[in-house]
């Protein structure tokens, strides 16, 4: 969708926000904010990319207005309530009617939690049949495509001619991952474009820009 | 901006911290979250996994050339056979700095950053700044950074859309034959694995320029 997250290219936010000796975390709810977003997300309940299009989802004004640890938090509490797993009530105030419930078959147990991180949730996906419809250094034109729902082909690069410079294997498809098809998966390529293919004659001399996009993105020249 | 709330525990608590407080409290009560598993959870990103690791694999690719050819070739596999595996580590590209040719890395569309062996990014990554302009104009953004790059420099831009995750290998400054790795390590700065600076100088070499 075209989210307020899509910022590549935009020139009105200013200077970086650099901070000597920076701390991991600036306040304890963002310690936990991070650890919550994690430990949910081992229910399985949803995908890293359904994850990410909550936050995308979130309104403009509300998306720039809010630190980082902010969306991710309103970004969870709109996924735990969509899969039904708190009422916005019980996230008020913490209170939760009727007896405790048994923990859930998936909750994150304190002594698992050094393996699954160090497991991770890898990506790729074996390729069958299907055999990469590109061949590296192989010029093609990104869609212009405008879709509802997630994807990670970023507008300043829809429509724009590249060349394909890396292979990267056979990888689960965002657009479908965040709407519940967890399966599908596509090849997906390492595409360079030149700067002033972006970005016109005002380019920064001698500038590319590189970006993963999976096949269906990408048509030939 | 920096809080801290750690002088003020009579104060009503700030909206953020009881929102948080009440999202966890309610998560437990319903046997969805392990309150000892989120401090896990802190202590691996806060303490336990940061830019060490990255810096190991840079000064392992400097000094051991097959490294340096695998970390081309695989970094995933290269990486892995250091013990630097996991979340926001699984697909792992290492880019290389040479003479003309300079790489920086960014997520423009969130914050996808190598966990594994940066640990956490920090805020400027995460910015809607960086995000914003390092595709546009990086060299503007280097110069944020005190990194002025050659006229005539190449500057690719890596911006993370899948789960690959990109790590730049910094060029090995001069003045350091024959330190080990760990000294080697030492010179490998956070910032020059994004691409937004260079590795140190040795101490003793402090009269280069």
């Amino acid at each position: 969708m075209n989210g307020a997250h899509d910022v590549g290219g935009m020139q009105s936010f200013g200077p970086l926000p650099l901070e000597e000796n920076e701390p991991v975390f600036h306040a304890d709810w963002e310690r936990r904010a991070l650890a919550l977003t994690l430990a949910a997300g081992a229910l399985g309940h949803w995908t890293l990319d359904e994850g990410r299009h909550a936050r995308e989802s979130l309104p403009p004004a509300v998306y720039f207005g809010s630190s980082y640890y902010r969306i991710w938090l309103l970004a969870l509490e709109s996924l735990l309530e969509r899969h039904n797993l708190l009422s916005a009530e019980e996230m008020r105030t913490g209170e939760v009617a009727g007896p405790r419930p048994a923990p859930h078959p998936r909750q994150l147990r304190a002594e698992s939690v050094a393996g699954v991180l160090a497991r991770g949730g890898p990506a790729d996906r074996p390729a069958g049949d299907s055999a990469p419809r590109f061949d590296m250094g192989q010029e093609v034109m990104t869609r212009v495509m405008n879709p509802r729902g997630h994807t990670r082909l970023p507008r300043y690069a829809r429509g724009k001619r590249g060349r394909i410079v890396a292979l990267r294997g056979h990888h689960l498809f965002p657009d479908k991952a965040a709407h519940g098809d967890r399966g599908a998966a596509e090849w997906l390529y390492g595409v360079s474009f030149e700067g002033a293919e972006l970005w016109g004659a005002g380019a920064e001399p001698g500038l590319a820009v590189c970006i993963d996009a999976w096949e269906s993105y990408l048509e030939p020249l | 901006m920096p809080h801290d709330h750690a002088s003020d525990p009579d104060n009503t608590l700030d909206p953020m911290t009881a929102r948080v407080m009440a999202l966890e409290t309610a998560l437990e009560r319903k046997g969805l979250v392990d309150p000892a598993a989120l401090d896990r959870i802190i202590e691996t990103y806060e303490h336990r996994i940061g830019p060490r690791n990255g810096a190991q694999v840079v000064a392992r690719a400097w000094s051991d050339p097959e490294f340096a050819d695998w970390l081309r070739r695989d970094a995933t596999a290269a990486v892995a056979s250091l013990g630097y595996t996991g979340r926001q580590g699984e697909h792992i590209v290492a880019v290389f700095n040479e003479p003309g040719l300079h790489n920086l890395v960014v997520c423009t569309l969130c914050s996808c950053y190598p966990w594994s062996l940066l640990g956490l990014p920090p805020t400027w990554y995460k910015s809607p700044a960086y995000r914003a302009r390092a595709v546009i104009e990086p060299r503007a953004v280097l110069a944020e950074f005190g990194v002025d790059l050659p006229d005539g420099t190449r500057v690719v831009v890596w911006d993370s859309t899948s789960e690959v995750r990109y790590l730049v290998v910094p060029e090995r400054p001069t003045g350091t034959d024959g330190l080990d790795a760990d000294a080697l390590a030492a010179l490998v700065t956070r910032d020059s694995m994004v691409g937004t600076g260079f590795a140190s100088k040795p101490q003793a070499a402090g009269a280069e320029g």
